[in-house]
């Protein structure tokens, strides 16, 4: 345990619904938070539109996952960020983001942190592998 | 370096498969090592021994088997899997089936990890 955690970055970069990629890509991210990984998140591109609140698939037919996505913080995955470029480029703004989970002692809804794409490349820098879906 | 790869997308109609495998040959033969190889969305298409393409083409999932046989751990995720029809029953030899937490344990001790798809 001495060794220092393996740092992992998912990147969420499609569309949420249209294809599977999003939804398996979820799965991934809460089957490696119970593994000892420093695990962030960052949505960008059409990656943003998953972390959309008010989303609605019942005319899609499929079951959806914004609600997972709002668990993250239940499952310990806390490092999660929107990239402000993708997410103004589509006419998002911080209101617009989903609840992640609340915070333990305050119980203040997390959501959520909205960064700049040179912070986003920064974080990229240090991870060990970064998967992208 | 230790090399991991991990394929999402499924074979003929993609060139994910085609590009990772020339990818681990070069890397093999520049003395790479692989922790292993992952199926994951509809790359777990990939080693059906169902599939029969024309006998002029690749056989995208023999070739993989004959990967497995040196040993590499090629592995297919079980959510992916049973979403889409393939079991143990249809697989090439020298693959299994398993959990996502394969492709954890590749991420972790992997020194980089290689993706292949969209």
């Amino acid at each position: 345990m001495s060794e220092e955690k393996k740092k992992i970055m998912f990147t969420v970069r499609k569309a949420p619904h249209g294809s599977i990629y999003v939804y398996e890509g979820l799965e991934v991210k809460l089957i490696m938070a119970a593994y000892d990984a420093d695990i962030s998140v960052v949505f960008m591109d059409d990656g943003v539109f998953a972390v959309k609140q008010g989303q609605n698939t019942k005319a899609l037919g499929i079951k959806g996952f914004e609600a997972t996505y709002g668990a993250l913080v239940d499952y310990e995955i806390t490092k999660v960020f929107v990239d402000r470029l993708s997410m103004e480029s589509r006419g998002m703004t911080e209101d617009d983001l989903l609840v992640i989970g609340e915070d333990e002692d305050t119980e203040e809804p997390i959501k959520p942190q909205v960064v700049d794409s040179d912070e986003i490349a920064a974080m990229m820098a240090e991870q060990h592998n970064i998967l992208a879906f | 370096m230790k090399l991991a790869v991990c394929i999402y997308e499924g074979p003929y109609n993609h060139e994910a498969s085609d590009t990772a495998y020339n990818f681990i040959q070069a890397a093999l033969k520049r003395g790479h090592e692989f922790k292993g190889i992952f199926f994951y969305h509809d790359g777990v298409y990939n080693v059906t021994k169902l599939m029969e393409p024309p006998q002029d083409d690749r056989h995208i999932a023999n070739r993989w088997s004959q990967l497995g046989a040196t040993g590499i751990d090629i592995v297919v995720c079980i959510a992916a899997a049973k979403r889409r029809g393939i079991v143990d029953d249809v697989l090439v030899p020298n693959v299994r089936i398993s959990g996502l937490g394969q492709l954890t344990m590749m991420a972790i001790e992997a020194d980089r990890l290689v993706v292949f798809g969209d």
